[in-house]
């Protein structure tokens, strides 16, 4: 039995936008809502080189990453071809205006997932 | 979700009958843009008459030459056909068409018939080759060269016999002539033309081509009237014999004289035929609509195209219609020749002939095999002739195509786009004799071995696909002529066709003019009127037109249309800079480039308490702090209480400055002091592009006037003021505008230049792009001579600008969306 998680009414996310679900543990969800409000969920980090999807521009049922204008479907997570790759997808439930995500999924799907390093950090990595 | 609930209605409804009648290039291309669209809309039978799977026709020269196998050229292999459920009927010939029934009668090689019914038909028969009505042309060993067939017997012929003669001195024919002579036959080209390639070369091109294939071994009888084929008693031919009674040995003769559509199937069920099978936008035959015609058997608005960019393009619209979506039309191709033959590379566009009215500008090196002429018409490029080196033939094309005037580039036109500065990154201008682990697109980091093979496993055929698939050549376009010398070693031939004007993106066929055209005329005030009135393909547009029409709404109707901040990129949505870990930088403004102890406090302390790891300071003159948080921007913008320095915009950046006369011992203007005003004058303003000013206080130029938007330079008398400068991928120097004598002068020139660059841009045009496509002319026509118009710009600018927010500390009347800031906790 899938336990059901609020997040937040379906005002709060912008039509043709996004908002970024902090979790306890793992990197953001993104949840987007369409034109047709729509809501879909998937990790906020594109499969392409770890961008956050949750800024990208949405139209249609996709978003373009902000980072390399990758475009990824919003119902799986697929980008488009010709580039490959897949950003995990959260289950969504929205009823009655309200948004809910799977508290299992929050609490586990997708923890080992990382945001690639910038900045000076960098300079220590590589000698 | 309804998705996938429509995707299973759709599975258990009866398909529609689709067949394609021609197994070739065109065809089963269109096959592939409808499978990738709707996969299981049609059960498709596919008709082809020769027993082979679809293969690359262009690539049967190295077949021929020996240098490829019959394996390397096949695009879709016998299982590509049952992956996604066509029936093949391979070596079938299509004998009927009976529209009334709507049924397909073939008959199969082992003389068995097969029928076919259909709710919808594709003609894609492809072209015929002409054979000359001469005597003797049934003879055995009289061949064309068209297809698998005549390829094999030619190979067949050159291990047995040693005279070959080839009729045609085109592509096709000196293609033919140079495979035999590979495989080691005396060869001989007949042409009845004074030059070979007539149609692509002029004389003294067509000449050069002749003698660097004589060198090689190559015979050749110019001007020459074949008469008849003469036949030995077994039925063979022997020899040809010409009109002057002269006569050559021949074991073997290939005919390559032209190709004609092959219509005989269409008239037989008494379609239109005119140059080909006469198709309206959507490739419907005008005479039956369940019936499409497509590729070469196709003549589309009275043109039937032969190279395959616009046959794929064709592909791809009548995939678009067959897929029930009708909303792409072919609108043409306007196409140019770029050839390879025998390792020559040979370019032509447009009228390369010359003749009255036209003038020419010809280089000519024949010690090094290099030759070109530029036809210029009214200082228009209107055609192009290339022997040798053609890297710069897609620039000329360009030109061409824009029709834009050539006036300011004519002195150094003929020494291509890199001996000009718009070249981009100098380099090397022969793909074939670069490694494969050369860069060949520096913006992107593509060397050619990757582009090569994204080609071949990714069955890439034109520039477009290339682009998309390794971005090469993607970004500043300097590279495009090795790209396409590389498709060209790699598949056979160049593939680049461009639709006459250019669409906005994927989601119009309208241009970037027209839209801004739609919004001023009909006042339209919100990105939902743009799509509605100009039939937007898409419910909602692309991340390339949204932000677009955005600025375009902006920029027309200030004060009336309002920003949409979902239509703008992450940058100008938080105002901010987003770095590749998902951080942000930000920049506040320092007018002018100058700052003090309490901004530097304030900042030092920014630092600090919000733990930034990197200060820098940047090319514009200000101080840029990377590596804050989404959460942090706000609280940063606040305790720096400075401005907002649009860092992140397609708006002003900054003005720099020198010192100047404040200070400096050789200063005659107080430039800092300008570039403040201009600052104050322009900060907060949107354009097409970013835009950079500077000024300097005297020539020796230290703030570096000459490669800026606007670059102002104090001299004693005044001011000098140059534009469309630019220091980015490409280098472009400025060009000097006007001068004039006082600071309120200043203002209002490089307001009123800015004003009609954002007044009629296209996005994402620089100020130098937006320049070489109005003219400078036109510029100062506008601004300079017009001193009403002037004014009148600089008061629209002002009046844009005024009250305009400071979106760090003013969101709300900025509309930006605070919600954005604050991740949502998850209880």
């Amino acid at each position: 039995m899938t336990q059901w998680t609020y997040i937040c009414k379906l005002e709060d996310i912008p039509v043709l936008g996004a908002r970024r679900v902090a979790r306890a543990q793992g990197l953001e969800v993104a949840v987007f809502r369409t034109a047709t409000h729509e809501v879909f969920a998937l990790l906020d980090r594109c499969p392409h080189k770890g961008g956050p999807l949750s800024q990208g521009i949405v139209f249609g049922q996709s978003v373009a990453c902000p980072l390399h204008n990758w475009t990824i479907g919003l119902c799986d997570g697929q980008a488009q071809a010709p580039d490959e790759g897949c950003a995990p997808r959260f289950q969504v439930r929205l009823e009655d205006g309200a948004v809910y995500l799977d508290a299992d999924e929050l609490a586990h799907h997708a923890l080992h997932e990382t945001r690639p390093l910038a900045g000076p950090i960098l300079r220590a990595a590589v000698p | 979700m309804s998705l996938p609930q429509e995707y299973c209605k759709r599975a258990t409804m009866k398909r529609s009958q689709l067949v394609l009648v021609g197994n070739g290039m065109a065809g089963v291309r269109t096959l592939e843009e409808l499978l990738k669209l709707a996969p299981d809309l049609y059960d498709i039978t596919v008709f082809g008459a020769e027993p082979h799977p679809n293969y690359n026709r262009i690539l049967l020269s190295p077949v021929l030459a020996g240098e490829q196998t019959l394996e390397h050229i096949v695009l879709n292999d016998w299982a590509w056909y049952q992956e996604h459920g066509i029936t093949l009927h391979a070596g079938c010939t299509v004998t009927e068409v009976n529209r009334a029934r709507r049924t397909v009668h073939a008959l199969g090689a082992d003389g068995q018939t097969i029928n076919a019914p259909y709710d919808r038909l594709i003609l894609a028969t492809g072209s015929k080759p002409f054979m000359l009505p001469i005597p003797g042309n049934d003879l055995d060993g009289v061949l064309a060269y068209r297809d698998i067939a005549d390829t094999q017997a030619m190979i067949a012929a050159s291990a047995q016999y040693r005279h070959a003669v080839v009729i045609g001195g085109g592509l096709l024919g000196l293609e033919a002539a140079n495979g035999l002579m590979k495989r080691g036959m005396q060869v001989s080209v007949v042409h009845a033309g004074e030059w070979l390639m007539e149609r692509q070369l002029d004389l003294v091109a067509g000449q050069m081509l002749q003698k660097a294939l004589q060198e090689r071994g190559m015979q050749f009888l110019m001007s020459a009237q074949t008469q008849a084929l003469l036949g030995n008693a077994d039925g063979r031919v022997q020899a040809v014999r010409f009109k002057d009674g002269s006569e050559v040995p021949a074991d073997l003769v290939v005919m390559a004289v032209g190709i004609r559509p092959n219509t005989a199937l269409a008239e037989s069920m008494r379609l239109h035929v005119n140059r080909g099978i006469v198709v309206n936008d959507t490739l419907q035959t005008t005479t039956d609509a369940r019936i499409y015609a497509v590729g070469e058997c196709a003549a589309h608005r009275g043109t039937a195209y032969g190279l395959v960019a616009p046959l794929f393009e064709q592909g791809k619209v009548l995939a678009n219609h067959l897929a029930e979506f009708g909303i792409g039309r072919y609108l043409g191709s306007q196409t140019s020749t770029k050839l390879k033959v025998t390792g020559i590379d040979l370019f032509s566009a447009g009228d390369f002939m010359g003749g009255a009215g036209t003038e020419e500008i010809l280089l000519s090196d024949p010690g090094s095999g290099t030759y070109k002429k530029l036809v210029l018409k009214d200082d228009k490029l209107v055609g192009a002739c290339l022997y040798g080196n053609t890297v710069d033939g897609s620039w000329y094309f360009k030109l061409l195509r824009e029709g834009r005037s050539v006036s300011d580039l004519r002195d150094r036109l003929v020494f291509g786009e890199s001996n000009i500065g718009e070249g981009g990154h100098a380099g090397q201008d022969k793909a074939t004799s670069m490694p494969d682990d050369a860069e060949v697109c520096g913006c992107n980091g593509v060397t050619k071995g990757a582009i090569c093979k994204a080609i071949r496993e990714k069955g890439l055929f034109t520039l477009d696909e290339v682009r998309k698939h390794t971005k090469a050549s993607a970004s500043c376009g300097s590279c495009t002529g090795l790209v396409e010398q590389i498709l060209m070693a790699t598949v056979g031939g160049d593939y680049s066709a461009t639709p006459r004007t250019k669409p906005v993106c994927a989601c119009t066929d309208h241009g970037h003019q027209a839209v801004r055209d739609a919004i001023r005329t009909h006042k339209l005030l919100s990105k939902e009127e743009v799509f509605a009135f100009m039939e937007w393909k898409t419910p909602n547009g692309c991340p390339s037109c949204r932000p677009a029409i955005n600025y375009y709404l902006l920029s027309t109707w200030p004060k009336e249309a309002l920003d949409d901040p979902q239509s703008r990129a992450v940058n100008e949505r938080s105002h901010a800079n987003i770095q590749k870990d998902g951080t942000y930088s930000v920049v506040p403004r320092m007018w002018g480039g100058e700052t003090n102890a309490a901004e530097l406090r304030r900042i030092a302390d920014v630092v600090d308490k919000y733990r930034i790891p990197t200060v820098k300071v940047t090319g514009g003159q200000r101080i840029d702090l990377l590596g804050v948080k989404k959460e942090d921007l706000q609280g940063v913008w606040n305790d720096i209480g400075m401005p907002c320095g649009h860092a992140y915009g397609k708006s002003l950046r900054t003005v720099k400055t020198c010192v100047g006369s404040e200070w400096c011992r050789f200063g005659t203007q107080d430039s800092t002091q300008m570039g403040r005003n201009l600052e104050h004058a322009l900060w907060r303003m949107v354009a097409p592009h970013k835009v950079k000013l500077a000024v300097s206080g005297c020539p020796r130029n230290c703030a570096e006037s000459g490669i800026k938007d606007v670059g102002v330079i104090g001299v004693d008398s005044g001011w000098e003021i140059y534009v469309a400068g630019n220091g980015g991928t490409k280098t472009e120097v400025a060009q000097f505008f006007t001068k004039v004598k006082t600071a309120e002068e200043v203002l209002e020139v490089s307001g009123a230049f800015l004003q009609l660059y954002r007044e009629e841009g296209w996005y994402l045009e620089r100020t130098v792009h937006y320049v070489a496509r109005v003219g400078l002319d036109y510029v100062k026509a506008k601004v300079l001579e017009d001193h009403a118009n002037r004014k009148a710009l600089w008061a629209r600018l002002q009046a844009a600008l005024e009250g305009e927010p400071d979106p760090w500390f003013d969101g709300e009347k900025a509309r930006v969306d605070a919600r954005q800031f604050v991740p949502i906790a998850v209880a």
